[in-house]
């Protein structure tokens, strides 16, 4: 073997035990056990201790990670509506309809952020079920269409009513306090909905989501009702995007018609196919990587929504596991140098 | 007769059969083949700049408009070979790709900055005619008359032709049709061709009628995905009946409510219908096990 030094050899980090078992390994060291934690703690401080670097970076970078926070709590609400088999197009409808209660919250009854965001989180989450209730006897394809019309046919109603202040919106509305308060408050969303949706579907609650997913029929064989088990799924899908929504429009104090634009739908989509559906974490890797890039492309006006869309195709088509498990798995399959122990023994 | 009244059938009628026309193509495909081509939208926009740009290089409209309809049927057929043969059978996935692909033909255009007053298409038939006392363009009455020819035609094809029953054997029962020797990737091919086609038809004939703006794109999916989910799958009469209800819904309301009101009916028809009869106005029982 070429490249390994005297009284070495290569070893696969898995060992060839995840040919058996696919996360479980044999930790027999502390080595083995930093290999585990590394992929899993620096992401965790990164993103903890981002807010902290404050005027170090600029407002424009704060303002991305803004966003692909924001993406990446709408993408992960996505893969929870995905794991239960209900394909949304249209996250924009979860995420104007918590933005409007807020802004409503706020303009109308003069309510605080501290107040509306929460109100907002939950009563939009419930009003976005409601309104979806009647609709969720339908299933796959259908549930795709009616959530791809819906945010557009919201937008159009505000605009031909005038209701919520019509085609101006509602501006003027209560700032956050400071930055370094908005990142965090935003950061720590998006972690305790990655690790309570992780908890969510492995728990037996969250199992027979995906057993609607797999099988409808044999749920309500087996004696649920299955009308309210996708309407939970939808409210527990829908707090995140929710939250995101009033987040948004108090940070911009300002809620409008844009809110429920085609960005909100198709970024959080493409970011969950690109880092994969059905891990949560890949939801988030693919808004890192997705928001960023689309921020590069921002002079190019419209094209870098070509360029997503593109995306969105050569991983639907070409890794449909999307780049989350993919790393993964390549990272337990490096191989390392360990020393051979007879060798050393014998010199 | 009232002036209101016979405004109300008269233009009801038309913008019955724009939508009609619009879903046409969508829901050919989506009956026959399974696949929501959620390009639709992209191929529609796409047809009506094709058209344009070829009547710039010297064609005359109807020629122009031919060659659009059969240049966007091959591209509707490589879309089937490319895009959504490698990812067949997963629903989820031939949506995606689909409508990525709808997504970046229409904001490929916005882009290169078709959006100005100059892309427009010519109509076919100028002048205007009264019917009822209420004066309609001929443009608008070719639109009726091209829906209704469109949808008998389609029906008689997929009724009485070899073709067409070898599609529709296909889509009630792969595995048998499969056994008599119809090819499924022909099939679905052929359908997303037919489908695509139907898209480029609807944009020659209905586009004249003002500018080619970049969201008559996704408003063409928009009104594709009513009228389908409305009127019920593989059903020509539930077709019929869908867009006939939501053209007229929204011509009534436009009328007597509010010029404004018209947009905000898809939405209520759609829930309201949906919440009631989940198979659509006219579906069958086997589209409602698929559905529900």
């Amino acid at each position: 073997m070429s490249g390994v030094p005297q009284g070495f050899r290569r070893e696969r980090v898995d060992r060839g035990v995840a040919v058996r078992a696919r996360d479980v390994f044999a930790l027999s060291s502390n080595r083995d056990l930093a290999w585990l934690l590394l992929p899993r703690v620096v992401p965790l401080v990164l993103l903890l201790a981002f807010p902290l670097l404050g005027s170090r970076i600029s407002g424009y970078g704060q303002t991305v990670m803004l966003n692909t926070l924001v993406v990446s709590l709408l993408a992960l609400s996505w893969d929870l509506l995905a794991s239960a088999g209900l394909v949304s197009l249209g996250q924009a409808f979860f995420f104007g309809l918590g933005g409007y209660v807020a802004g409503w919250l706020n303009a109308r009854l003069g309510l605080p952020p501290a107040l509306t965001i929460p109100i907002a989180t939950v009563a939009g989450a419930a009003i976005s079920t409601a309104l979806l209730f009647p609709l969720l006897r339908l299933r796959g394809i259908y549930f795709g269409m009616i959530t791809f019309a819906l945010p557009l046919l919201l937008m159009r109603v505000v605009e031909t009513t005038g209701v919520l202040g019509g085609t101006e919106g509602l501006s003027g509305l209560t700032p956050l306090p400071n930055r370094t308060l908005e990142l965090y408050l935003v950061t720590i969303a998006a972690l305790v909905t990655l690790l309570a949706f992780r908890r969510l579907a492995t728990s037996d609650y969250g199992l027979l989501f995906q057993a609607i997913r797999d099988n409808d029929r044999a749920v309500i064989a087996s004696g649920f009702d299955l009308q309210r088990r996708k309407a939970q799924v939808v409210f527990l899908a829908a707090l995140p995007a929710a939250f995101a929504g009033a987040f948004v429009t108090h940070r911009y104090q300002f809620v409008g018609m844009p809110a429920f634009a085609m960005d909100y739908s198709t970024l959080p989509l493409t970011s969950a196919v690109i880092g994969g559906p059905g891990s949560f974490f890949g939801a988030m890797v693919g808004a890192f990587i997705l928001v960023p890039l689309s921020e590069l492309l921002r002079e190019f006006g419209s094209l870098r929504v070509v360029v997503y869309s593109a995306m969105l195709l050569v991983f639907t088509i070409g890794l449909p596991e999307g780049l989350f498990r993919f790393a993964a798995r390549k990272w337990t399959q490096l191989e390392r140098l360990v020393p051979i122990e007879e060798a050393a023994r014998e010199r | 007769m009232d002036g209101l009244l016979a405004s109300t059938l008269v233009y009801g009628l038309v913008s019955s059969a724009t939508l009609l026309l619009t879903a046409l193509g969508f829901s050919l495909t989506f009956g026959l083949s399974g696949v929501a081509n959620f390009a639709h939208g992209g191929l529609y926009l796409l047809s009506g700049f094709t058209a344009w740009m070829l009547m710039k290089a010297g064609l005359p409209f109807l020629a122009a408009a031919g060659l659009t309809v059969v240049l966007v049927g091959v591209l509707g057929a490589l879309l089937y070979r490319v895009v959504i043969m490698p990812v067949r059978g997963i629903v989820l996935a031939e949506v995606i790709s689909t409508f990525a692909v709808g997504v970046a033909i229409i904001e490929f255009f916005r882009w290169k900055g078709f959006t100005t007053y100059d892309y427009a298409l010519p109509e076919l038939v100028e002048g205007s005619v009264e019917i009822l006392g209420v004066s309609v363009d001929w443009q608008r009455l070719l639109i009726v008359g091209i829906a209704l020819a469109l949808t008998l035609g389609l029906w008689a094809f997929t009724h009485w032709t070899k073709i067409g029953l070898a599609l529709r054997g296909m889509s009630q029962d792969e595995y048998t049709a499969l056994s008599v020797g119809i090819e499924s990737d022909w099939a679905a091919m052929l359908s997303l061709a037919l489908g695509s086609a139907l898209a480029a038809v609807a944009a020659v004939v209905l586009l004249p009628l003002g500018i080619i703006s970049i969201n008559s794109g996704y408003d063409a999916l928009l009104v594709a995905l009513a009228v389908t989910v409305l009127g019920g799958l593989e059903s020509t009469a539930g077709m019929i009946a869908g867009s006939l209800i939501l053209g007229f819904a929204v011509t009534l309301t436009g009328n007597y409510v509010g010029p404004r009101w018209g947009e905000v009916v898809y939405l209520g028809a759609i829930v309201v219908v949906l919440t009631f009869r989940p198979s659509g106005l006219l579906g069958s029982s086997k589209q409602l096990e698929e559905r529900v």
